[in-house]
């Protein structure tokens, strides 16, 4: 299993890092917080930690720290449009009930 | 399901957290909103992908107001109602709008702003300009999945206190929550990332639809400073497609446009100037209400040659801000195009020729005063970690003291930057003067009633001294909020007092523009002015002078003749302090300097033998 970006995405994040100017790649993760117990986390990296793993993805380097992997197994990161608003989706096959707005979730 | 952005290392929001920033361009002519997402500044497009929202609002009897395309497409049919370039009234009265009576809206004179008349009732500029923002934040609300933190809304650097509070009070109505109003070519500056150079020196020419601004920033150690600021606040592409439309006129012939027509051929030219960005020839169709035919045919040429002009009066004001930065054009290390009206070839080819040097143009010109909005909100809502920008701003006026005669002593320059504190020393005009007033101005003008007053303080407690002797340092201070604090203080005595001013409260309606153009303007007639009160002064010290030397020693010491000679003399000039001609009161000034010279050197001679008379001459020489 792996972690892994959509086409579509992993475009938007190299042009975002390429705008940017600077970055080795993209971290996800997740955080105990949240209305749902857990919580998506989508930053920028600027330095690897000795822990992370990487996929790489349409070129694009994805980094994520072992404690994470384990709630996002198998996520596919999507760029979708819904109306005037854009942005980033996970499908995460772990998640076993979210929030209504979907930014937090279970497992 | 809420979608989500890359957020900068360390910085991503907690769930319902997210901090949502827009910038906004509130244009004379098209206004736009742009956001700063996954670490990108761009323009948020409406649902058919259209960036750029006309700055138009049409009322109808009943229902929300239409904003934008819609209501710009019934300009012509509805003029009464549908308002457009309403950022030249916002802040204003009737009487400080040039051209009100070209326009075809009803308008209401009120205190403070004017009115305009519709269909839904008397609405004012602040009104007009909220449902332009509300249609901006729905729209960024929808893009960017939330509620709105706060909103970053550019204004012209040339907006005065009423002009940008009425800004913010527009953006309240809104509801929108006013992180900052800042100034359009700081913005553009930002956007163009001129703030990563190392340093340098900047020129921002500004021509929007309805303004002209040219500033110019100075970078330093990533500080943007404003060294200079200057524009005409009444010229844009408007007077362009106003130039256009003259022509269409007088070529067809059309004797008598209705409102309708002109509507329809102001669109018309307003379409031909835009058609001659990209070609060489613009062809004109209309129908008139008349039943009138045209047809004509504008070649880029003719257009260019019509408005060289209106590209000339861009280039005064450029000047004059170059000169005010103390800069020559090798100073200047880049020159950034702003606003639509700048994609014209000729304005493009009039600034690269001005400067020796090819203007910035990368990005759209239309865009990228939102743009350096938005990356400025970001900054503000705390999602960007830099503490980089700090922005110095200027004094826009000069501020100083009136002087006898109702003359203006400047203190603080026009564009010195905040913080800025400067003093100067005064002194008593008469013997024995034991308290100063003190009249802060601000303005350029030479007299003081041709500035602006801010404030009025005395300071008392001089002791009895001779005229002059007193010294009395004036020192002003204006904090990085444009606060302005005045102290005086008499050095002999040590007696102080001080008061504060906010210097830019309430300079409404234009006033800052129209001051400074008034200081060009009258400069020679401000001169003559100057000149005149100096020598009224200068003649009434001379005769205050005179009179005390008469009454002490005028019998002792002189004839008849001469105290006759002296007394005409002193008549004379008397008669010419109540007349205009300053050369005329110097001549008797002189003339009457010349009749008491051997008064002085004998008063000289009896005091010093005074002085002399029963002292030992080791004593004098000790």
């Amino acid at each position: 299993m792996a972690i892994t970006l959509s086409e579509r995405a992993a475009n938007r994040v190299q042009k975002f890092l390429d705008q940017r100017g600077k970055g080795v790649g993209l971290r996800l993760g997740v955080r105990t917080s949240g209305c749902s117990g857990m919580a998506y986390t989508l930053e920028f990296v600027d330095e690897t930690l000795p822990d992370d793993i990487a996929f790489v993805s349409y070129g694009v380097t994805v980094l994520i720290d072992p404690k994470s992997l384990t709630f996002l197994e198998g996520t596919e990161l999507d760029f979708v449009r819904e109306g005037l608003n854009e942005g980033f989706k996970f499908n995460n096959p772990n998640v076993k009930n979210s929030c209504g707005c979907g930014e937090s979730f279970n497992v | 399901m809420a979608l989500l952005h890359i957020a900068e290392p360390g910085l991503c929001a907690d769930p319902h957290q997210h901090r949502l920033a827009v910038g906004i361009d509130l244009g004379t002519t098209n206004s736009l909103v742009a956001t700063v997402r996954s670490g990108s500044a761009a323009v948020l497009e409406d649902e058919s992908g259209r960036a750029l929202l006309p700055s138009v609002v049409r009322y109808r009897q009943n229902g929300i107001p239409e904003v934008g395309l819609a209501a710009q497409l019934r300009q012509t049919d509805d003029p009464h109602n549908t308002i457009a370039s309403v950022k030249r009234f916002m802040g204003r009265g009737l009487k400080d709008v040039p051209g009100a009576s070209a326009t075809p809206y009803r308008f209401v004179d009120a205190p403070g702003m004017v009115r305009i008349e519709t269909h839904a009732g008397v609405k004012s500029p602040v009104e007009v300009s909220a449902e332009i923002l509300k249609v901006l934040r729905s729209r960024a609300e929808a893009s960017l999945g939330g509620e709105l933190t706060g909103a970053v809304i550019t204004v012209p650097a040339y907006f005065d206190d009423a002009q940008r509070q009425a800004t913010k009070d527009a953006a309240r109505l809104a509801g929108l929550n006013v992180l900052r109003l800042l100034n359009e070519p700081t913005a553009a500056a930002i956007a163009y990332g001129l703030d990563t150079a190392s340093q340098g020196t900047f020129c921002i020419y500004d021509l929007g639809g309805g303004t002209f601004d040219i500033s110019i920033l100075r970078l330093r150690q990533g500080i943007f400073e404003v060294v200079a600021t200057n524009g005409d606040s009444a010229l844009g592409g408007d007077d362009f497609d106003e130039c256009i439309y003259r022509w269409i006129v007088e070529q067809g012939g059309v004797a008598e446009a209705s409102v309708t027509d002109s509507r329809l051929l102001l669109s018309l030219a307003r379409k031909a100037k835009e058609t001659l960005t990209g070609h060489d020839e613009a062809r004109i169709r209309a129908t008139l209400a008349s039943g009138v035919e045209l047809d004509l045919s504008l070649a880029a040429e003719t257009f260019f040659a019509l408005t060289a002009g209106l590209i000339a009066k861009t280039l005064g004001p450029t000047r004059k801000a170059l000169r005010d930065a103390g800069l020559g054009m090798d100073d200047i290390d880049g020159v950034v195009l702003v606003g639509g009206s700048t994609r014209m070839r000729h304005v493009r080819a009039a600034v690269a020729d001005f400067f020796k040097r090819e203007p910035l143009t990368n990005l759209d010109p239309d865009k990228v005063v939102a743009l350096g909005a938005a990356m400025q909100a970001n900054l503000l809502v705390g999602n960007h970690k830099t503490d980089d920008w700090l922005l110095l701003d200027v004094i826009p006026l000069s501020l100083g003291l009136e002087t006898m005669g109702g003359l203006v002593e400047k203190v603080v320059p026009r564009n010195a930057t905040l913080p800025v504190a400067r003093a100067q020393e005064f002194t008593t005009f008469k013997d024995g003067q034991t308290a100063i007033s003190i009249h802060v101005v601000q303005g350029e003008r030479e007299l003081v009633g041709d500035c602006r007053s801010l404030a009025r303080f005395e300071l008392r407690g001089i002791p009895p001294m001779v005229a002059g002797a007193a010294r009395i340092r004036v020192a002003f201070q204006v904090d990085a909020d444009g606060l302005l604090s005045v102290s005086a203080h008499e050095q002999t005595s040590g007696v102080q007092t001080a008061i504060e001013v906010k210097p830019s409260y309430g300079l409404g309606d234009d006033e800052i523009a129209r001051m400074l153009q008034d200081s060009f303007t009258h400069a020679k007639n401000d001169m003559d002015a100057r000149n005149l009160r100096e020598q009224r002064v200068d003649g009434l010290r001379l005769l205050e002078a005179t009179q005390a030397a008469l009454d002490a020693d005028g019998l002792r010491l002189l004839s008849d003749t001469e105290r006759i000679a002296i007394g005409r003399a002193m008549d004379t000039l008397q008669v010419l302090l109540n007349g205009q001609d300053h050369v005329a009161i110097k001549r008797a000034a002189d003339s009457l300097n010349r009749a008491t010279a051997q008064f002085a050197a004998r008063r000289m001679d009896a005091s010093i033998q005074r002085a002399l008379t029963g002292r030992r001459l080791d004593a004098i020489e000790a």
